[in-house]
């Protein structure tokens, strides 16, 4: 039996302190999905470091009208939290389309962010995995792939992103706050997850030791309305096919405001630059919709079983982006 | 337990119900005899090959580890004709997932950090996991599943279908689909001297217990196994399955107590599954939709080391008229996992295949579906001639359309939209032969007034208990509740196993025949019973399975209503209603959960259930729960399930037909049916989920 040291960090000083020198530890946040990875022995941790108590289960709103979510707010909570409900509908919508009611209940904000993918290729030890086992292959890129990347995929990788709220946190420029060996930094939300490229290993650009301590989210301009859609293979409890983060603030006809962002396609929440250049101070009308998304997803690049995703895509995205700029 | 309605057919409650929510009722892993040690079994990573070297050194001298079983060093198995049991036996894996060594240790962490840490070289040879409709290798078998011909013709349907008016020719493909019951396999073996005890979890105890006194070359009276409750099985623990060789052949290696539990993502690959299957279907109808021909073919997998193949087919002999007809079967042997039972095996492919057909024909012909089916409504069960010993189909039909209201239905497919949601409804038949097994049972009269009631039946999670203590009462003639059930365990008197829906025809007819007969010796005596009751038995052998002069099934009718998103081509059965004609219906409670089971499992069937095989490996993707998508709650809408009083004096005393696996029947069909009625639009392939009905 492999022996498993368990520390629960009362300050994010001990949590690091904990974690340092020991490169097979694991901060334990809600344990949704690290837990689960244990059980499947692709994470083997040597001490788990539980900072599910750390003082950071606060949404709090700060001078300029930010809110500054504590990393270790349940996802319940958050999705629950009046200011998020009043401001970034989308982002209550996105957490609520995840998971279960108890998964919600235990799930961390900081641990969303960052959950592995379900490639079920990566979950069998049995099977290559270049995530799992660098050098070992992609098992997925000519296996069953219906549900992974069509977009920003490599050889080396073709997994998909699993999160519902980091979607809706890359829509709205959300910043990620870290504490680390070397001091705090913060990464945008739009930065935080990688694409596989040849180190597929990697998720994210978190360092060895480092910690999120929250998220901070910026003001919507106002008038902004936002919106969360997710297809999915049952009506709750699926991981996303495809799904649209949208916000958008139209004034005068125009769009002059606008953050969009796909879920389900790509390694990492899909910041959707090239439609928001194309409708940003143009009049949102139905073919500019389709054109501004097409432009996004005419760099996708579907595998044998999932080139649906792309047309999907582009109806969830027509259709969110539709009636938002129908509504502002 | 309060009121005790004794009528025929009362809603009484699950005797073990209160046990099972408390956590008191006792489940297989859940049994600690002193000593007891755990199995964690290595599976084959390959699909085809043999192992060529096993290195356990590294497992063997972590701590708390007893041992490491390989082919070489576990107990010698005699042959038991299942060779799905033949565990580590010999080198050969034939297919991914198959147990190549079993660790054994003091915990079940250790047991895991063992297995994990045995090393296993293999010689593979090239696989095939594949299954194509124009497979090479594929071959007519001379039977199917259930004892059925591979082949049955009648007429010339290929000319009557070339002739046709009104003609259809379609395909359709069901995926692998899993049993997934809730309580995963497992089992707690131990071994006194040459006398082997298990604790299983399985559909049927005294085919445990035959099955492991011939594997292990032991009298059977040597073999006891408890089987007191049991979490589901839907066919998958029909017959012993790996584990509780593997949970015994440990014990005997190591002289403890060995427990056993598969994991969740084991069990696809070790205790069967409901095997893919490719359908033809081709329908000949004159104008007023009279069919002239019916050809159903099927093509299917079955494994390299035993022939299993899903009678798909086989519901088509039993349903309509028709001029003439052929119904045949092939199969495929490829390197899968072995196929096997599960829930309406045959039935629940073949009825979609052929309930889903009926449909394009009806539309074909301008015919409503409910009146098409009338036409062609047989006088005497079409394959055998044989008279039916009932059929309600009919009767179903028009219920359920009523209740449904059918009645004034536009038949015009596409039209009805509400924002991005287009809505139809569709309806199908459904079918389940009568199915009925010799049994035994005893019954005692005690002084104090209690009855007891004795056989080896298993309670799956149906209320069996319940339901042959109401068949007792009824018998007797006394309260439901001064009879208890004694059940689950080997020396009680024999009993078949719960499956092919008839558990409780099965064993009630023996308790109905014990009862009576303790009743008839009641009746005669007079003066206080003997301090030790009095005992009556009975043995339906030469009864039960006497050859019936009729062809005895149940029937069904469902009717769903579905709404499509035309955004995303995601699917969500809003209503869906059954009506079934099974006979009497013994308890209404318990009888309406097993309709609404079934019907649940169609939907997932229809919607969201599909494993599928990486051909890479030849293992089966998306194993688990989260990868192989079962219903949840708000997938499930209003469903109804109703049925109509069926006198039929040809079955057994207690007049029932099976009831646990006819909702499943054709649920599939009426939802796939009101899809294309929502979109205009056939989707042929299951399941339905938006890959493929987003267009």
């Amino acid at each position: 039996m492999k022996p498993l040291l368990y520390v629960r960090a009362e300050s994010v000083g001990e949590a690091a302190a904990a974690h340092a020198g020991r490169p097979e530890a694991r901060y334990l946040g809600g344990g949704t999905n690290l837990v689960d990875l244990m059980k499947l022995g692709v994470e083997r941790p040597e001490v788990l470091i539980d900072i599910s108590r750390l003082p950071l289960d606060q949404v709090e709103e700060l001078p300029d009208g930010a809110l500054r979510i504590g990393a270790t707010v349940r996802n319940s909570d958050l999705a629950g939290h009046p200011l998020v409900r009043e401001r970034y509908p989308v982002l209550s919508q996105a957490l609520l389309s995840g998971a279960s009611g108890q998964l919600r209940n235990v799930a961390t904000t900081a641990g969303n962010l960052l959950q592995r993918t379900r490639c079920a290729y990566f979950q069998d030890v049995g099977k290559p995995c270049n995530k799992r086992v660098p050098g070992s292959g992609c098992g997925a890129l000519t296996g069953v792939n219906r549900d992974h990347a069509v977009l920003g995929h490599s050889e080396h990788c073709v997994a998909t992103h699993p999160s519902d709220l980091a979607v809706a946190l890359a829509a709205l420029d959300a910043v990620v706050e870290l504490a680390g060996p070397g001091g705090g930094r913060t990464v945008e939300l739009t930065e935080f997850h990688r694409l596989p490229q040849d180190s597929p290993d990697q998720d994210t650009v978190i360092r060895p030791g480092e910690l999120i301590t929250g998220v901070l989210l910026p003001p919507l301009p106002g008038g902004t309305v936002s919106r969360y859609r997710k297809a999915r293979d049952r009506a709750s409890f699926a991981f996303a096919l495809a799904s649209v983060a949208a916000t958008v603030q139209v004034r005068g006809g125009v769009v002059r405001h606008i953050g969009v962002a796909f879920g389900g396609l790509a390694h990492r929440p899909w910041r959707a630059r090239r439609t928001e250049a194309a409708l940003l101070g143009s009049a949102p009308t139905p073919e500019a919709v389709a054109r501004a998304v097409d432009a996004e997803l005419a760099a996708a690049v579907p595998l044998r079983d999932n080139a649906y995703k792309v047309s999907l895509a582009r109806d969830l995205a027509c259709e969110v982006l539709g009636s938002l700029t129908a509504r502002t | 337990m309060g009121a005790t309605p004794s009528a025929p057919g009362a809603p009484v409650e699950r005797r073990e119900g209160r046990a099972k929510v408390t956590g008191a009722a006792k489940y297989a892993t859940e049994y600690a005899p002193p000593g007891r040690v755990y199995g964690w079994p290595v599976p084959a990573t390959v699909a085809r090959g043999t192992v060529v070297s096993l290195d356990t050194s590294a497992a063997l001298a972590l701590p708390g580890v007893l041992a490491v079983l390989t082919s070489d060093s576990a107990p010698r198995l005699a042959d038991a004709g299942d060779p799905t049991l033949a565990v580590l036996q010999d080198s050969r894996v034939p297919h991914h997932g198959w147990p190549v060594a079993l660790a054994v240790a003091e915990t079940l962490e250790a047991a895991r950090e063992a297995a994990g840490a045995v090393r296993v070289r293999y010689a593979t040879e090239p696989h095939d996991v594949t299954l194509t409709v124009d497979h090479p290798r594929a071959y007519q078998p001379d039977e199917v599943n259930g004892g059925h011909p591979g082949e049955r013709r009648q007429g010339d349907p290929d000319g009557a279908f070339a002739d046709a008016a009104v003609r259809v020719d379609v395909s359709y493909a069901v995926p692998p689909l899993h049993n997934h019951p809730m309580e995963p396999h497992g089992a707690t073996a131990l071994w006194r001297d040459d006398e082997l005890t298990v604790f299983d979890s399985s559909q049927g105890g005294d085919t445990v217990r035959a099955t492991l006194a011939k594997l292990f070359a032991l009298p059977e009276e040597r073999v006891s196994v408890v089987c007191e409750h049991v979490g589901g099985g839907f066919g998958s623990k029909g017959t012993p399955r790996p584990h509780v060789v593997l949970a015994a052949l440990a014990a005997r290696h190591t002289g403890r107590p060995v427990q056993l539990a598969l994991l969740r993502r084991e069990l696809t690959e070790l205790v069967g599954h409901r095997a893919p299957t490719l359908h033809r279907v081709r329908l000949g109808a004159r104008p007023d939709g009279v069919l002239t021909s019916l050809i159903h073919e099927v093509t299917t997998h079955t494994s390299r080391i035993r022939e299993f193949v899903e009678q798909a087919a086989v519901p088509a002999r039993v349903m309509y008229a028709s001029g003439s007809s052929r119904t045949s079967h092939r199969a495929v042997a490829l390197d899968v996992p072995t196929p096997s039972w599960m829930r309406a095996p045959g039935e629940a492919p073949g009825m979609y295949a052929l309930e889903s057909a009926v449909d394009e024909l009806a539309c074909a012909l301008g015919m409503d579906p409910i009146e098409l089916r009338v036409a062609n409504e047989p006088p005497a069960e079409p394959d055998s001639g044989r008279p039916f010993s009932s059929r309600h189909l009919v009767e179903c039909l028009r219920e359920g359309a009523a209740r449904f209201g059918w009645d004034g239905r536009d038949p015009r497919p596409g039209v009805r939209r509400s924002g991005p949601w287009l809505t139809g409804t569709g309806v199908a038949a459904a079918t389940y032969p009568v199915l009925v097994s010799p049994s035994r049972a005893t019954v005692t009269a005690h002084p104090d007034g209690l009855y007891v009631v004795r056989l080896n039946a298993t309670d799956i999670g149906t209320g069996a208990r319940t339901v042959l203590a109401q068949i007792a009462a009824q018998a007797l003639g006394v309260r439901v509740d001064s009879v208890r059930t004694e059940i689950g365990v080997t020396g009680l008197p024999r009993a078949p196993l719960a499956g092919g829906s008839a558990g409780t025809a099965s064993w009630g007819w023996a308790v109905h025949e014990a009862c009576r007969d303790l009743a008839r010796q009641l009746a005669e005596r007079s003066g206080p019973l003997p301090p030790g009751g009095m005992t009556a038995s009975a043995d339906t052998a030469g009864t039960a399975d006497a050859e019936s002069p009729y062809a005895r099934h149940a029937f069904g009718a469902h009717f769903a209503e579905a709404a499509v998103d035309t955004d995303t081509g995601e699917v969500r059965v809003r209503r869906l209603l059954g009506v079934y004609a099974a006979g009497r219906i013994l308890n209404a409670r318990t009888a309406r959960s097993q309709f609404i089971g079934g019907m649940v499992m169609g939907l997932g069937m229809a919607l969201t259930e599909g494993g599928g095989v990486d051909p890479a490996s030849g293992a089966f993707i998306g194993s688990d729960l989260a990868g192989y998508h079962v219903p949840g709650h708000a997938d499930v809408p209003a469903i109804e399930a109703h049925w109509i009083d069926e006198e039929d004096p040809h079955l057994n005393p207690m007049g029932s037909k099976g009831i646990g696996e006819i909702g499943i029947v054709g649920t599939a069909a009426a939802i796939g049916n009101a899809v294309h009625h929502a979109t205009g639009v056939r989707f042929r392939e299951l399941p339905l989920t938006p890959d493929r009905v987003h267009v």
